[in-house]
């Protein structure tokens, strides 16, 4: 940080995002505003900041400007926070002294019909953002050591596949399975669409390659009870048959995957002649009886309803496929399919969907406010082209039910310290950025653990969670954000304890010093939520681009 | 064997791609056949479901 104030020369980009932000907001008034602010040296609008020519006019400005601290006000730091530092980075200025306002989420966005107290706020949001940046020290990255060993927590064909992927690549990997074999859900299944595989082949010939690599250790009626560290070193306990394993592990895969809903207490649901697609599985599997003539599915059961309001998208397709199955082994059976919208999508699917109309599998809708009965010997369904109830034969009612969570996902969820969501299901780090990886660098998810998927998607994630997961530990290091925690006053440090108490991340530890007991920071361990030196009585610890100076400049500036 | 990987099309998949690759310190060759990378997500505003700017 430069030891006089006049050297500090800030260059403030002002982001119109096409009509995102200008639409809305007075880009010549804040220009000008912007300009008039203490340190600023540089002031410049673009259409596009993160653009290549946005880019370049930052660089541009550095280089020809003399520029050492830059402000961008334009969208979210959650997107775009990264690209602006590495930019600065490139253009020789370190990362660390970039500071973004966003004047889109909110300003423009939250008062699109206020243009004058939108502007007036992103006014004050610029006014608070030079006011730190001039603040601003530079820092350096982190780099920490990477564990080349993955864990993949569940053995189904999601977790199997990122194992033997991990496994290809030269790695050594531990796989946890909480039954006693591997193949999850794919041990219960007849044939997979649209292909017509035999599922019990695919178990087998995966089962087989998994135990038989000498870079996996396989662990069944295994359980995974205590997740510490961080990325590229963590260290797992492992409950298994022949007691408890601590493995050092660089990096994590969730494949939990997700389980058959059990329809209880819907349409007669008995297990026997009222069953689920799943109970449907197994007895295509064994061969299913000649006496059953007369077969009736029902879709969504359980599923877009207020309880649980998301569609499972693969019981459409199973519906179809399993219809096809039950005419190629009693090819006299009639197979109606009751329907609220058939999802699917896909070339393969709707060919299959087709095929089956020609097979005479039938299809008819229902409205679920008027939904189908199911009665001993038949089911009644309203036919709204005929504007009249149908009676159709059943020997076999089949009740396509959706994937649900897993009952321990909250246990795994707590352990790893990842999110689930409102249906119990693993949330990613992004829906679009980041499907495959939770926001917790080094953990990584695949297959019906995220949300319903068939046997493809699940093995294309699962290949897809192991490349994500194998850069760690293909690189051997990792580089992490200087913004953290730091004891910046030891002194003031009591070693009480509390900040450790609190951490989240276990990144925290008490040391005895020469100077006596001082909480000591692991530095790739945190993350920099403040928690800890929000709390210190004492200001003892700080958070490197969030310090209590930075702060208070921030506030100062806006109340002035 | 040559560790350089050839990646066609320099849409959303192949940029993904090709960063993963290079991120493993892998040597990337990026072919597109268009003047600029980005393809279809260069052309959209924003995106569902959380509404973040395409480019």
């Amino acid at each position: 940080m430069p030891d006089k104030k006049e050297d500090i020369r800030i260059g403030v980009f002002l982001c119109h995002c096409g009509s995102n932000i200008a639409g809305y907001l007075n880009m010549e008034e804040l220009e000008e505003f912007s300009k008039k602010l203490p340190h600023v040296t540089f002031v410049q609008r673009n259409l596009y900041s993160c653009s290549e020519g946005g880019i370049n006019e930052i660089k541009k400005g550095i280089k020809e400007q003399n520029l050492n601290r830059v402000v961008v006000a334009s969208c979210t730091p959650r997107t775009h926070e990264p690209l602006f530092r590495s930019s600065c980075g490139e253009a020789g200025l370190n990362p660390y002294l970039f500071e973004m306002v966003n004047i889109r989420d909110q300003c423009s966005w939250v008062h699109m019909q206020e243009k004058e107290d939108g502007t007036t706020k992103a006014k004050d949001l610029i006014r608070m953002g030079v006011a730190k940046a001039a603040l601003l020290e530079p820092q350096e990255p982190i780099m920490s050591e990477v564990q080349i060993r993955a864990l993949v927590i569940g053995g189904g064909i999601a977790g199997m596949t990122a194992t033997l992927a991990f496994a290809n690549r030269g790695y050594e990997v531990v796989l946890v399975e909480k039954e006693e074999a591997l193949g999850g859900m794919l041990n219960h299944l007849s044939k997979l669409g649209p292909t017509m595989t035999d599922a019990s082949a695919l178990a087998e010939e995966k089962v087989r390659a998994v135990t038989g690599h000498s870079k996996i250790t396989v662990f069944t009626k295994a359980k995974v009870t205590l997740v510490q560290g961080f990325i590229g070193k963590y260290k797992v306990d492992i409950e298994t048959e022949s007691g408890n394993k601590n493995i050092d592990i660089g990096v994590i895969v969730v494949a939990t995957g997700g389980r058959a809903f059990v329809p209880e207490g819907l349409y007669g649901y008995d297990g026997k002649r009222v069953i689920t697609q799943l109970e449907l599985e197994v007895l295509l599997k064994n061969g299913l009886a000649s006496a059953i003539k007369n077969v009736v599915m029902i879709q969504c059961v359980g599923s877009r309803n207020e309880e649980r309001p998301y569609c499972s998208r693969i019981c459409c397709q199973t519906a179809v496929k399993n219809a096809m199955l039950i005419r190629e082994q009693n090819p006299d059976a009639k197979v109606s399919i009751l329907y609220r919208d058939m999802q699917m999508y896909g070339v393969e699917n709707e060919e299959m969907f087709r095929d089956s109309k020609v097979k005479r599998v039938r299809y008819i809708n229902y409205d679920p406010a008027n939904p189908p009965e199911v009665e001993p010997d038949n089911v009644r369904v309203y036919h709204a082209l005929l504007g009249r109830d149908m009676d159709l034969a059943a020997d076999l009612v089949v009740l396509s039910t959706p994937i649900v969570a897993q009952d321990d996902a909250n246990v795994v969820s707590q352990l790893l310290r990842v999110p689930i969501d409102e249906n119990g299901f693993f949330m990613e780090g992004h829906v679009k950025l980041k499907p495959l990886d939770f926001a917790t660098s080094g953990i990584f998810l695949c297959g019906s653990a995220r949300f319903p998927a068939n046997i493809r998607e699940a093995v294309a994630q699962g290949l897809g969670a192991a490349s994500r997961a194998s850069i760690p530990l293909a690189k051997g290091s990792v580089v992490v954000e200087p913004i953290i925690s730091v004891l910046a006053n030891e002194d003031a440090c009591r070693g009480c304890g509390l900040c450790v108490a609190l951490c989240p991340y276990g990144a925290l530890e008490i040391q005895n010093t020469e100077k006596g007991r001082k909480v000591h920071v692991i530095d790739v361990a945190c993350k920099g939520c403040g928690v800890c030196a929000a709390t210190c009585y004492q200001h003892a610890l700080s958070i490197n681009s969030f310090t209590d100076k930075q702060i208070e400049a921030q506030v100062e500036a806006f109340l002035n | 064997m040559t560790k350089d990987v050839l990646v066609i099309g320099g849409g959303i998949a192949g940029m993904q791609a090709s960063l993963d690759l290079g991120d493993m310190g892998i040597k990337v060759h990026l072919v597109e056949k268009l003047p600029s990378i980005g393809g279809k997500m260069a052309q959209l505003d924003k995106t569902f479901p959380t509404n973040d700017c395409a480019i």
